[in-house]
This record gives structure tokens, C-alpha cells and sequence, in this order.
């Protein structure tokens, strides 16, 4: 059980941290410049929030599987293969919120920026440095969407035993079995793990609004 | 380095849809005197600063500095806002961001910042929240981080619109003591007792066109347009 709680905390954390670390230049960067068929990506960003999770499942086992274009790395059923479905999953939702909240920063500050001739990628890392902790909620939008999700870590993970189950993924399985107990207290961890994430990012970004403003 | 100024603007139009803000404004600013920009709310003195400081371009028309500005070295030129921008660091760190976007070397940066920040009365408050301070400070902090950068020319759009009197009174000391310190002052107002208090000299703009220029005193005393002479009636209905 342990074991399973664990599994599942790092590959939504690390998917997390991977689509965050792609998530934020997307969206300062979608912010702030302007180049033909912006407003369409802008679109796509927000559509591709409500990506289902087996579709992305579906498409990332197609490209690991042995047959598939990086079927050759061995990944298809491995923790990393879920790791990597949970971060295309949960890129567009990062992307999009932190894109919306660089430009709303934008909007307030360009005048200032470009006056002291601060533009382009400096203007941007600017931004996203000071709205840091508005992006909290950003990301915490994709953890909750990654520790969430179960039909695409089932797809790429395959629920093997003690390999890639994951909470969510024991949680189907144990209710299909009709072990009911065992599927609700784990629901019960998994509810509890993210509130207390969620409780932790809203006590840090609290802090910071009285330090900072 | 060559002199910024004068700055020639030549029939600058700025048009949004069908509204016209401004409407062939044609001047040539001079270094020296402190430039009061005065009209009612609308009349286009935010526009017309933003315009000659770069930050819009007119619809048609020309903006021309005498030295015109390389694109990528640090900028000769600053603006004050009638809502400062700060961002979320301390105010010292505020004035060292503009420094360091200016390209002035870390230790020089630090001294440079400390003494603007010095300047205007807020050494103590140096590392405080530049955000947590109040409106008056935030403004003071503005013109700490504009004076900083030693511009050749600081514009202020309405700078104490905000602001209480007192509040008031600091900032237009410290635009008198940057004045002195060599920069040409742009300024636009809707006050007329600040225009007086400041400015040599006044440019009036009415619904988007130029309609007068003229020394400060004789501006008040007789104005030669009848839109002038009904802004300053109007503005002080006891005079």
C-alpha cells in the first residue's frame, strides 16, 4: 500500500515538475509576443485543458509501443511512460493558466518595462519571477488533474503489481473486484494527500501576498 | 555622446478607430526648461508623453530625437506614471532592477541605487516591500528609480494625480532637485497651481490639438487662445 501511495506521489510530482518546467516559457511566452496565429494557439492552449486522459494514454502507448517511433527506448509499462502521459496531459492546463496570468501581469506592467527598455525574454522572466506565487495555482491545477487521472497511467502503465499500480489505478481495479473497503480508504489517502499539497501551496502563497503585496 | 535633445514632432496624429486623440501636433522640445503639458481630462497629454517617450507610435507623423535611439543600449530617457509599477522585491531592489536594465555594473549599480533611494527620503524603507509601501512613498520610489538612471529627459505623466497634498509637495521637490541635477522635465498636469509652481513653460492641448505654447506667466496672465482662457477660468472659478 505504502508502496502504491509512493509510486503514485512520483510520477504525478515529477510530471509536475517536467510539464511546469515546459509549461511556463509556453505560456510567458504566448503571453507576450505577438505572431500571426496567436489567438489560435491561445484557443488551443484552453481546449486542449480538457484533454481526456485516455486519448493522451492511447496516443503515448502508440508511440512507445515496440512497434511505434520510440518503441526501440523499451519504455511502454514502465513508470517513466507514465510519467511522460501525465506531463502531456497536464502541459496545456499549466501552459494556459500561467499564460493567462502573464499576460494580466503584462497588461499591468509593460508600460514600466518597456520604459526602462526591458523587452522580450528578460520582460517575460521578469514576469513570471514576479508572479511566482500566483503560478502556484497553475501548477497545482496540474496536480490535481495528475493525481487524479486514471486513464491514462492505466493505459501506458498497465496496473502491473507492484511495477506501475498506482493509487488511482488500485482504486478501479479493487472496485471492479468488489473489494470496496480497500478501494475507499485509499480514496480517502489519495483525497487527503492532495488537500494537504493544496493547504501547503495556499499557506506559502498567503505568506508571500503579506510579504510581498 | 551627442545631445538626446531636441525632440521634433512633426503633424504626430493618433487615431483610435474614428476617434482622433491626437490631432497634428507639431513641437520641438527643447533641453533646459521645465515643460508643463497642461489640458483637461482627454485633451491627449498621457498620450502625447507616451508617444515621445516610445511606448505607442502615432498613426502618422513624426517623432524625432536629435540623437536618435540605438535599439538595445540603455535608454537616455525615463518615464513616472501616474500609478507607479513596482515590482514584488524591495524598493532598493526596484531601483536596482532599473539600473541593471540600463546596464550599470553590480557595484555600481548598488551605490547608484542607494543613493536615489536616499534622494527622496527613503533610505530607511530601502529594504521593505516596495509594494507594501503607501501611495506617496510608491511615487517617491518611481522617481528614485527614474532618477537613478540619470536620464537625459524624465517625462511624468500626472504624476500626483493620487496623491494628497503632502504627498504632493515631496514629489514636486524631488522634480525640482532632478531638474536641477540636469534632466529636462516633461511633465503633464491638469493642476494649474502645479503648472505655475513648476513650469517655465506650458504647452495647451485641447481635445487632441496643440493650441497654445507659452512661458509659464504669460500663459496665466493672457492666454492668447479662447480655449486657454476658459481651462484657466474654469479651473479656478474665484481668479
Amino acid at each position: 500500500m505504502i508502496e502504491i501511495v509512493a509510486l503514485s506521489l512520483k510520477v504525478s510530482l515529477s510530471a509536475v515538475l517536467f510539464a511546469t518546467l515546459l509549461a511556463l516559457p509556453i505560456g510567458a511566452a504566448v503571453a507576450v509576443a505577438r505572431f500571426p496565429g496567436r489567438h489560435a494557439l491561445v484557443v488551443l492552449l484552453n481546449a486542449l485543458m480538457g484533454l481526456p486522459p485516455v486519448v493522451v494514454g492511447l496516443v503515448v502507448y502508440l508511440l512507445l509501443s515496440r512497434a511505434g517511433p520510440l518503441g526501440q527506448y523499451g519504455l511502454l509499462f514502465t513508470p517513466p511512460a507514465m510519467v511522460i502521459a501525465q506531463t502531456l496531459l497536464i502541459l496545456p492546463i499549466i501552459s494556459a493558466l500561467a499564460r493567462q496570468a502573464v499576460e494580466d501581469a503584462w497588461i499591468e506592467y509593460q508600460d514600466q518595462l518597456r520604459s526602462l527598455g526591458v523587452s522580450g525574454i528578460p520582460a517575460a522572466l521578469t514576469l513570471l519571477w514576479d508572479i511566482r506565487y500566483s503560478l502556484l495555482t497553475a501548477i497545482l491545477a496540474g496536480l490535481g488533474r495528475a493525481s487524479a487521472e486514471v486513464g491514462a497511467v492505466m493505459i501506458v502503465g498497465g496496473n502491473i503489481d507492484g511495477v506501475t499500480r498506482v493509487m488511482t489505478t488500485t482504486i478501479a481495479l479493487e472496485t471492479s473486484k468488489g473489494d470496496l473497503p480497500l478501494a475507499l480508504s485509499l480514496g480517502i489517502v489519495l483525497i487527503l494527500l492532495v488537500l494537504l499539497l493544496n493547504a501547503a501551496a495556499f499557506i506559502v502563497k498567503e505568506a508571500a501576498q503579506r510579504r510581498y503585496g | 555622446m551627442s545631445a538626446l535633445l531636441p525632440l521634433r514632432l512633426s503633424e504626430v496624429t493618433v487615431a483610435a478607430g474614428d476617434r482622433t486623440i491626437l490631432d497634428r501636433v507639431s513641437a520641438k522640445i527643447e533641453a533646459g526648461p521645465r515643460t508643463m503639458i497642461l489640458g483637461a481630462n482627454g485633451a491627449g497629454k498621457s498620450v502625447l508623453m507616451r508617444v515621445c517617450h516610445g511606448l505607442l507610435a502615432p498613426t502618422s507623423g513624426k517623432v524625432e530625437w536629435h540623437a536618435a535611439e540605438v535599439s538595445g543600449a540603455p535608454r537616455r530617457q525615463a518615464m513616472v506614471f501616474q500609478r507607479p509599477v513596482m515590482l514584488r522585491r524591495s524598493a532598493l531592489a526596484n531601483v536596482a532592477y532599473a539600473l541593471k536594465a540600463a546596464h550599470v555594473a553590480g557595484r555600481e549599480r548598488a551605490r547608484r541605487a542607494a543613493e536615489a533611494l536616499e534622494h527622496v527620503g527613503l533610505a530607511d524603507l530601502a529594504e521593505h516591500p516596495a509594494r507594501m509601501l503607501s501611495g506617496g512613498e510608491q511615487q517617491r520610489l518611481a522617481l528614485a528609480r527614474a532618477w537613478a538612471l540619470r536620464p537625459d529627459v524624465l517625462f511624468l505623466d500626472e504624476p500626483t494625480a493620487n496623491l494628497d497634498p503632502s504627498a504632493t509637495k515631496e514629489v514636486e521637490a524631488i522634480i525640482i532637485a532632478i531638474h536641477a541635477a540636469g534632466a529636462k522635465i516633461v511633465m503633464s498636469t491638469h493642476n494649474l497651481g502645479q503648472a505655475r509652481r513648476l513650469g517655465d513653460e506650458v504647452l495647451f492641448l485641447h481635445q487632441g490639438r496643440l493650441v497654445e505654447r507659452a512661458p509659464v506667466a504669460t500663459f496665466f496672465k493672457l492666454p492668447a487662445s479662447a480655449e486657454a482662457g476658459a481651462f484657466i477660468k474654469g479651473e479656478l472659478p474665484w481668479a
